[in-house]
């Protein structure tokens, strides 16, 4: 039973993380309908930022305040540079910018810091709670990870469903031709909606960047389970993504504990394909009715 | 058709290399000797071990700066494989074929370098110290121009599993190892000493997989007293942190690969400042149980130190000056020894039938097996305790083989490095 | 060319397919690749023949991965996971039954053509996003199989499977260098499969295909069912990628986990977009840049002189700017570049004489691109770029997601 709720909290904490990045996939994937591969490279970068900010003595929070402003800024000027161009050509021309890009920022990081990873400090202490003088697999710092993606996710639904801003957003996003119409500055919004993806990608990064390390090659497995776990919710609904995340968690913790750790991506694989069969647009597609 | 055949035989005959016999040798001219190298410089496996041939090389620039080996600088051209097999293959035969290299040397990785140990004694070229624990490169009948050079897995194996026999009779012991031939040759040489009764758990994981809850919890439910990892440096770390999760305190005991005390305070230093403790070196690392072969890095007296520490200085001040540094200076040391036995004319055979007849003393605190019979490299390593940041001696080194053969403490002191680092000719 | 218009879709072939244009013209293409390559291979040194090996066996992959994603609209991020099969399919045969070379390479495309049997299944439910992340899931999930311990000892685990190098036939003198013989069976199977490729696409196959992705309704109105046809299309594509890890399998002498890292896959897709999407020719171009930038861009590196670190990612970065530049500067590939190129010449051409109708466009080999197919250039942004053997552009082809 120990073993079961450890499994459960291990696979939570790490599915909060596959679900921010998944977040970032979603966002993106809503604001400019592409796929983005360099979200793994982008958040790779920005919490390299964080680390540089630590390394040179600056606190925990600053460093998150540099990941966050930087994504930000990335986000807004790979969508203006790199990405406008391509956004009205075939979408797989969109996939190969970003996966350049994503090689480019790999190559990047390597140069300048190194393919040593490094150390990032937790906010909080990775002790794990006791409960009936049992430990568990779960820590103060696991507690703020989950909390702070559940945040986000509320802060990004009262943003897109209460505010004019998110309006214009969804807007610009789902009827371009007719937002431009009642004077919404499509352009515009469609760079805010990736610098906000490429925001919930850097906080995702630090968040992870203690139980992974920093280094050019250590969040790969990040954008893979980040984006089953955006497939596994449906890429057009945040809630999807946190709870794809957070499904796609637990699902390759108890592969990892009760069948073989070598299992765990093709675990993946496994619980990937058993929803699309089911669902095949996510568990929260709009309409299942299929798009022609 | 005519136009074609002589136009390839043309193209075929610039392509003739010089043969084995002559002086002249493949990748030796009369002022250099170049060697090439695949090693993982980006990707998966980059991370420590892209540092090693950085440090050869800057062996090999000392050593040119110096006079170089019988009047000849030595060129390493080390090419990036990303740890991928495919790679790895065109990468040897780009400096096999193209380059023309003398010999291969510390090509990286079991996956990737046992894919290219056909071709290359097929085609006749040394294929000096690969940089793997497999004992799968020690086969002098089927391939005689390839020779191992670190402490194979199995020995390695056999002496921490005596270390752990010995000094935790009857306690509880689990296993923690990569699920490849590191960890499965590994775990093959700690059972020949391990009663099996006393393994409670034996957990692998997949490197890529950094969540590693489950199977460290697996190992804590165990109660085991003494984990003993196979494990590479991240692993370890990522161990470590999921046990001080769980409030698990057993005994670790880390091959040589997975316990480096500058990596592995340098992948936990941020959770050490939390424990606030002030201790030199990193709280979470101390008195694990380990293995070395080479000069400890932190061992401040210690002549091969002095030297590598002084090259690194000079050559690669960026990069951490850890046992990758170490690894890397050895060996190249070790190759710039068997190019000075090989004499003042090189040959591709020449070299082999040096390394077969040598007697090396060199970084290592064991010898080599080097002989007609074995191309395995060094035949044992010493018993160490991590101590603020660096390894504690204890006892004699140990020597082995890979079979069932006994474990000897070896006696004969650590040769001093030469006064001016280069290894004497002849 | 009826197969141009239209309408074409629609009409069965009247005609002998023994006396089709089209087939005449893709066997002489294809011959003529085969004189070329062996002019290439026997006057190149050992090297070079691999690395054309190295490029023909890519160049089966990519050309299996256009006709799926150029031609049926489906991706796949997934090709480097059938690529894996057919290596292992390879080097399992080779170790345990010694056949002969051709029979090794057919059950490499058999098993894979199988394998593609059920991901097809599964894919033709999917589309868009969706379908990519479950063939990414795929190209990264199936390695992994190789290290489960139940497995581990039929595929070698970690360390993968060595296979014995193949030996060139004794009649070709003991000397003849076994590159050229890796560079022959890998050409002449990137030729087989171009030369069926393209007569499949440019039959009644191809328009079927290229009529479902265009419009799924309509063509399922017209009697055409789209979910065996994607099937079949990835059965197809399949098959062409088993060959191309069979023949890698050959040439490079392994299977092994770590030969089909997802990166693998994702190069594959990205041959197929720089090459130019849906063009066989295309796909050549794209395997080519595959094997020959990151060639080039580590040599550039290693003689640059730079420190470590930047060394090292230099030809990371280089392969990630020319992926970014070409896709920028060539939203149609390569081959719709180029064809941009000769389009524009041959209409001057044309303006000044305005004689002959007869438009020549090969959806085969480089050797035999004429640059035609003017009215490709006429796609706008969001039509698809096609192969040569499609006249059907400009309407109904957005790509729908």
């Amino acid at each position: 039973m120990v073993r079961f709720v450890n499994l459960t909290l291990a696979g939570i904490t790490s599915g909060a993380v596959f679900a921010a990045v998944a977040l970032a996939l979603v966002l993106i994937w809503r604001a400019t309908r592409i796929v983005n591969f360099a979200q793994g490279g982008m958040l790779m970068f920005t919490t390299f930022l964080a680390w540089s900010v630590i390394d040179h003595g600056g606190s925990y929070w600053l460093a998150l305040g540099t990941a966050l402003a930087s994504g930000l800024v990335l986000g807004a000027v790979l969508e203006r540079v790199v990405v406008r161009p391509v956004e009205s050509k075939p979408p797989l021309n969109a996939v190969i910018v970003t996966l350049g890009l994503y090689v480019l920022l790999q190559a990047a990081a390597g140069m300048i810091w190194g393919d040593t990873p490094h150390s990032y400090p937790p906010a909080f202490t990775i002790r794990g709670l006791s409960v009936a003088g049992e430990r568990l697999l779960l820590s103060p710092f696991d507690l703020f990870v989950i909390g702070a993606v559940a945040a986000v996710m509320v802060a990004l639904t009262l943003l897109f469903v209460r505010t004019d801003l998110g309006l214009r957003l969804r807007a610009a996003a789902f009827a371009p031709e007719i937002a431009r119409l009642q004077g919404v500055r499509v352009g515009r919004m469609l760079t805010l909606g990736w610098a906000l993806a490429a925001l919930v990608g850097s906080l995702a990064g630090v968040l992870v960047a203690p139980s992974v390390f920093v280094g050019p090659a250590q969040f790969d497995a990040m954008l893979v389970f980040g984006f089953t776990a955006a497939v596994i919710g449906g890429l057009d609904s945040p809630a999807g993504a946190v709870v794809g995340g957070l499904l796609l968690g637990c699902a390759l913790s108890y592969v990892s504990g009760y069948v073989s750790s070598d299992l765990v991506t093709f675990g993946a694989l496994a619980a990937l394909i058993t929803v699309l069969m089911v669902r095949p647009n996510g568990l929260f597609a709009a309409s299942a009715g299929r798009r022609v | 058709m005519t136009a074609v055949t002589a136009l390839a035989a043309a193209a075929s005959g610039c392509g003739g290399d010089g043969g084995d016999d002559s002086s002249s040798a493949p990748g030796v001219t009369a002022t250099t000797v170049t060697i090439g190298s695949h090693q993982p410089l980006t990707g998966p496996a980059a991370p420590g071990y892209s540092a090693n041939s950085a440090a050869s090389k800057a062996f090999f620039d000392y050593v040119n700066a110096n006079g170089g080996v019988h009047g000849r600088k030595i060129v390493y051209k080390y090419v990036d494989d990303a740890y991928n097999p495919t790679q790895t293959v065109g990468v040897v035969q780009k400096l096999v074929l193209q380059d023309k290299v003398f010999a291969i040397f510390n090509g990286l990785g079991t996956p990737t370098h046992s894919k290219v140990v056909d071709y290359l004694n097929a085609q006749r070229v040394p294929d000096l110290f690969v940089a793997s624990g497999c004992g799968c490169w020690d086969e002098p009948g089927k391939h005689p121009h390839t020779f191992g050079w670190q402490v194979d897995y199995i020995r390695e194996g056999k002496i921490l599993g005596d270390h752990v026999k010995k000094a935790f009779p009857g306690k509880k012991v689990a296993y923690f190892s990569q699920n490849d031939d590191f960890g499965q040759d590994g775990v093959k040489g700690l059972d020949k000493y391990i009663p099996k009764d006393q393994v409670v758990s034996r957990q692998t994981y997949q490197p890529g997989n950094t969540d590693v809850g489950a199977q460290v919890q697996a190992i804590a439910q165990a109660k085991a007293d003494v984990v003993v990892l196979f494990s590479i440096p991240t692993y370890t770390a990522l161990f470590r942190l999921a046990a001080l999760k769980l409030n698990y305190k057993p005994t670790f005991v880390v091959s040589n690969v997975g316990s480096d005390p500058i990596t592995l305070t340098g992948l936990l230093e941020s959770f050490a400042k939390q424990g606030g403790a002030q201790v030199k070196g990193n709280p979470l690392i101390q008195g694990m149980v380990t293995d070395g072969y080479l000069s400890a890095t932190g061992d401040t007296g210690n002549s091969w130190t002095a030297l590598f520490r002084k090259i690194h200085g000079q050559y690669i001040p960026k990069l951490p000056f850890n046992n990758n540094v170490v690894y890397g200076m050895s060996v190249a040391y070790t190759f710039v020894q068997a190019l000075q036995a090989a004499g003042a004319n090189p040959t591709r055979a020449g070299v082999v039938q040096a390394l077969e007849k040598s007697r090396f003393g060199g970084p290592g605190l064991v010898p080599f097996a080097y002989s007609k019979d074995s191309h395995a490299g060094y035949t044992g390593a010493r018993i160490g305790t991590i101590k603020g940041d660096l390894i504690a001696p204890e006892g004699q080194p140990l020597t082995t083989d890979d079979g069932d053969g006994p474990i000897q403490p070896y006696t004969a002191p650590q040769p001093q490095a030469p006064a001016n680092g280069i290894p004497p000719a002849g | 060319m009826d197969v141009r218009r239209p309408l074409g879709a629609l009409r069965s072939p009247l005609r002998s397919p023994l006396l089709r244009p089209t087939l005449v013209r893709h066997s002489a293409a294809a011959l003529a690749a085969l004189l070329a390559l062996y002019v290439l291979t026997t006057s190149a040194a050992p090297y070079r023949n691999l690395e054309i090996a190295h490029a023909a066996y890519l160049t089966c992959a990519v050309a299996g991965l256009t006709v799926l994603t150029g031609l049926g609209g489906q991706i796949s991020l997934g090709h480097g996971a059938f690529m894996a099969v057919g290596a292992y399919t390879a080097a399992l045969v080779i170790a345990h039954w010694g056949w002969p070379l051709a029979a090794v390479l057919a059950a490499a495309a058999g098993v894979t053509a199988l394998a593609g049997v059920v991901v097809g299944a599964v894919a033709a439910r999917l589309e868009g996003p969706y379908l990519a992340g479950a063939t990414l899931a795929f190209a990264v999930g199936l390695p992994g199989l190789a290290n489960y311990e139940h497995l581990s000892g039929v595929l070698g685990g970690q360390n993968g499977l060595t296979v014995a190098p193949p030996v060139p036939p004794a009649r070709l003198g003991e000397t003849f260098p076994l590159e050229r013989w890796q560079a022959w069976i890998s050409c002449l199977g990137a030729v087989l499969t171009l030369f069926l490729l393209a007569n499949l696409t440019s039959g009644r196959f191809g328009r079927t295909l290229r009529a479902s992705r265009d419009d799924e309704i309509a063509a399922a109105l017209s009697g055409v069912r789209v979910a065996r046809l994607r099937i079949a299309a990835t059965v197809v594509s399949a098959a062409c990628a088993g060959l191309g890890g069979g023949l890698l399998a050959v040439v490079a002498t392994l299977a092994a986990p770590g030969a089909f890292p997802l990166t693998l896959s994702l190069q594959l897709i990205a041959a197929v977009i720089i090459g130019g999407l849906g063009s066989l020719a295309g796909a050549v171009w794209g395997a080519l840049i595959l094997v020959y930038v990151p060639t080039w861009a580590s040599d550039a590196a290693s003689s640059s002189g730079l420190s470590h670190n930047v060394a090292s990612n230099l030809p990371l970065a280089i392969y990630g700017l020319v992926l970014i530049a070409v896709t920028l500067a060539f939203p149609r590939g390569l081959q719709g570049g180029l064809r941009d190129v000769g389009g524009a010449a041959a209409r001057r051409v044309r303006s000044r004489a305005r004689t002959s109708r007869a438009r020549d466009d090969t959806p085969g080999l480089p050797a035999t691109h004429p640059g035609g197919a003017d009215e490709a250039s006429t796609d706008d942004a969001g039509a698809r770029p096609d192969d040569g053997g499609d006249g059907a552009g400009g309407r109904g082809e957005r790509l729908r997601r």
